[in-house]
């Protein structure tokens, strides 16, 4: 069995294959929730009201899908140069630190927020040019040094809330402070349960994509991913373009975390990220690697996440059962998207 | 041999009405073959005539879509690629399959017992002997790493013989050797004939098919267009079949060499030795060997890909500080590389993505970091309609492109840039004649207008019909510079072997 890439797909391919998947997703989440004894029709039916069914429901979702747009950004741009930054939880770690080193009273007035961003981005470009060098200069596996990562800066985060960040009136409970309200991102409107980070990730996007497409530097990108070989003999500088990569990518994760604490959590603590990072990694396939296309693949599933959450809670079943459906719900359209782009010959 | 009339029982194998179709593409047509005990055949054809797609369905690789294959009278089932072995056939591919790091007589054995065979001094005396009558000298317990190529290709024989092959076919077996090893293997093949060992020689090189072969069958675009005993026939008749029209091939008019435009001065690196080179202006510098003799290491030299190790590289006279591949590219060098694919295009861009590739960044098509694609597309457009690039627009993708037109786009790339030193590194490899016909008096244009070309070429009669000055690498030594005519084609053979110099010193 080998997969040949198809140049140009037809369009029952690209609505096709995705429909199918969703479909087989259903059948095989409608199993699930029936082995569980639930009623696998008002299962799927409260997953669906769950994600999108009310205002409230529609805007927690675009708050989940907020993170993911960032680090699926991150995970696009890296493997687009076909650097396998699997490290993005930890980049998204480190901007989180830094949105509460800055914001929780060491810097005031209006340019708090502007200067955590900053030093976010930067903190998370730092965390990827350590396994690029070594990548570069050394061979070393990026695969294998940006996981590791992912543990050592979970394992730092937690040195930092039971030390020198924990929360003097957090009664023991390993948090940081709270943020002061200038380093704080404002709601898009009043009242509104959504933040400027999902703005912000919109022009993420948007930047990623022109960036790609309309300047000499995505140029690079774009040859050193396809093929490095052309791209060195064509004179293209390859190590630098592969350290602009990795700053990028490093940056966007990085506001991911940032956004996460100055929007939406206040403060900082463990279970910040379910995992965002790795999430990313599903996003950015989901999305064929496009900076548009993240968006709404983050919306996806963002939606599918919230869904069940809400779902597992209404219908009383198991919260693992959620998180089977999740696995089964992505994995069915990362292949069925993958599908509009190959095909299958058996030999 | 008497080619139309095969007395049955002599007939070995027979392939019958064979066809395949890939898509649209027809890459065999209802072809005929046979062979007979104790015959050369020749299978000739350009790239793409449909030889290696016949090969490939013999071996059962390829199941075909009409027609059977007959080896000593027995149907072979179709797509078994081991019931073309057990029947007697073996095959000598153009790369061979051998492991580097067993000995000769480990590589001859392997896949040919269990897993505790013990019989080594039996399988031992059996590729000694194997060996002496066929002429196939080689240390059986040599390392296969430490062998050269031409040795390489007897273990291969070897291999073949050694299991009872009793048709041999050789895929191109004389793109990687000398002349002289070349002449020793026709040897081995007419002591494997007259022992009843039937041979096929797959081959594009008509003036060793005419030494070698007793039948020549042509190929071309999936048929049969020719079946000639070659006793009958001669090169030009055979490439006239090949092509199917007469194509004149450009004659380069005399050079007429001026200042040296790009001087390496004792380089070492990357496998070279000592190498010491001026290319001249308004002349082609034919560059000769056998692969892997450090052409590659002077044409990535050149290219800027690798920067010497001691020695200098002077351009126009001037000694560079630095060097790289956008230093080489500013300072005028073209660069056409070996491997259009690979290091040459990226497919999955566009043409217009390809066309800037080296350029991208100069102010024309880029201010401030931000592409100018309009302009981009325009120059390509150029390009285009300047090489006679066939193709639906500037927005094509490159890997949808055939070779040659891929190859015209890079040529045009290299040229519109109009360089002073061009570097062709087997510019007109896997094209079709009319492709080669046209880089080539490209290249002879460029030479004309006063650029210094270094064409690096496997093929001696490309070299001997274009260049003005030959130079041959061998070990990543290189030769003096001969004139054009200076040297006969079997000195050049004795220099690709290394023994030039010798010869040389005897004299």
């Amino acid at each position: 069995m080998r997969l040949d890439p198809i140049a140009n797909p037809s369009i029952w391919r690209i609505v096709g294959f995705p429909a199918v998947a969703l479909l087989a997703a259903v059948v095989v989440a409608s199993g699930l929730a029936a082995l569980a004894g639930a009623n696998p029709l008002a299962t799927l039916g409260l997953i669906v009201t769950g994600a999108v069914g009310s205002k409230f429901a529609l805007l927690e979702t675009l708050n989940r899908a907020t993170p993911l747009i960032f680090c699926g950004l991150s995970v696009a741009v890296a493997f687009r140069a076909r650097l396998w930054n699997i490290g993005a939880e930890a980049q998204f770690y480190a901007g989180a630190v830094m949105a509460v080193m800055i914001g929780t009273g060491a810097v005031t007035g209006p340019l708090v927020l502007p200067l955590s961003a900053f030093a976010a981005m930067l903190a998370g470009a730092i965390l990827l040019l350590g396994p690029v060098i070594l990548k570069t200069k050394a061979g070393v596996d990026e695969v294998v040094t940006t996981l590791l990562f992912n543990f050592i800066m979970l394992l730092f985060v937690s040195y930092l809330l039971e030390g020198p960040m924990k929360d003097a009136a957090g009664m023991g409970w390993p948090k940081s402070a709270a943020l002061i309200a200038e380093a704080r991102l404002p709601r898009l409107a009043q009242g509104l349960r959504l933040h400027w980070g999902f703005a912000l990730a919109l022009i993420a996007a948007v930047a990623v994509w022109v960036i790609q497409t309309r300047t000499t530097l995505g140029f690079e990108m774009r040859a050193v991913g396809q093929n490095p070989v052309a791209a060195r003999f064509a004179g293209m500088p390859v190590t630098g373009v592969l350290i602009k990569t990795a700053l990028l990518s490093g940056g966007l994760a990085a506001l991911g975390g940032w956004s996460e604490v100055a929007g939406l959590k206040g403060h900082l603590s463990l279970d910040l990220s379910p995992g965002f990072g790795y999430t990313g990694i599903i996003v950015a396939m989901l999305a064929l690697l496009r900076p548009l296309a993240v968006v709404p693949a983050a919306i996806f599933v963002a939606g599918i996440f919230v869904g069940s959450d809400s779902m597992s809670r209404a219908a009383d079943v198991p919260t693992y059962i959620a998180d089977m459906l999740l696995a089964v719900a992505l994995l069915c359209m990362v292949l069925g998207v993958a599908l509009t782009r190959m095909r299958v010959v058996w030999e | 041999m008497n080619p139309s009339g095969n007395r049955a029982q002599d007939v070995v194998l027979r392939l019958d009405g064979i066809t395949k179709r890939f898509g649209m593409l027809v890459a065999n047509d209802a072809i005929n073959l046979t062979v007979s005990r104790g015959e050369v055949v020749a299978l000739l054809g350009e790239n793409g005539a449909g030889k290696t797609t016949l090969m490939n369905i013999l071996f059962g690789h390829y199941v075909a879509d009409a027609g059977s294959v007959q080896v000593f009278g027995k149907s072979l089932p179709a797509g078994d690629p081991r019931a073309a072995l057990a029947a007697g056939v073996g095959m000598v591919h153009q790369h061979f399959t051998l492991c580097d790091n067993l000995t000769v007589l480990d590589n001859i054995r392997l896949g040919t017992e269990g897993l505790f065979g013990r019989h080594r001094a039996g399988v031992r005396a059996r590729v000694l002997g194997l060996a002496r009558d066929f002429g196939l000298s080689v240390d059986p317990d040599a390392r296969v790493g430490s062998l050269g190529v031409g040795q390489r290709q007897r273990v291969e024989i070897l291999k073949a013989l050694y299991r009872d092959a009793r048709i041999l076919i050789l895929d191109e077996p004389t793109a990687v050797l000398t002349p002289q090893e070349a002449t020793a293997l026709f040897d081995t093949l007419r002591k494997a004939t007259a022992r009843g060992v039937s041979v096929v020689f797959i081959s594009h090189k008509l003036a060793e098919v005419i030494a070698v072969a007793d039948r020549c069958v042509v190929l071309r675009q999936g048929r049969v267009v020719g079946d000639v005993a070659t006793a009958f026939t001669n090169r030009a008749a055979l490439a006239a079949l090949m092509v199917g029209a007469e194509v004149a091939l450009p004659v380069a008019m005399p050079a007429a060499p001026g200042a040296v435009l790009l001087h390496l001065h004792r380089v070492s690196g990357g496998g070279l030795q000592d190498v010491s080179l001026n290319l001249r202006a308004g002349q082609i510098t034919g560059l000769a060997g056998v692969s892997g003799n450090g052409q590659a290491a002077l044409a990535d030299m050149i290219a800027g890909l690798i920067a010497p190790v001691g020695g200098e590289i002077n351009v126009q006279g001037r000694k560079v500080p630095r060097w790289s591949a956008r230093l080489a590219i500013a300072a005028g060098v073209g660069r056409i590389p070996e491997d259009r694919q690979k290091s040459g295009s990226v497919a999955d861009f566009t043409l217009t993505e390809n066309a800037v590739l080296e350029v991208y960044y100069k102010p024309q098509f880029s201010t401030w970091g931000w592409m100018n694609w309009r302009a981009a597309a325009r120059w390509a457009q150029s390009i285009i309609a300047g090489y006679d690039v066939r193709c639906a627009g500037p927005g094509a993708r490159m890997g949808l492109l055939s070779g040659g037109n891929m190859q015209k786009l890079i040529l045009g790339r290299v040229l519109t840039a109009a360089p002073v030193i061009i570097l062709a590194n087997q510019p007109v490899r896997g094209l079709d004649v009319g492709a080669i016909a046209y880089v080539q008096a490209r290249l002879i244009a460029a030479r004309d207008a006063g650029a210094a070309v270094l064409l690096i070429s496997e093929d001696l009669e490309e070299i001997q019909s274009l260049a003005d000055v030959v130079q041959v690498m061998t070990d990543g030594r290189i030769s003096p510079e001969f004139a054009r005519g200076a040297l006969t084609t079997a000195d050049l053979g004795l220099w690709m072997a290394g023994l030039g110099q010798k010869m040389r010193d005897a004299a």
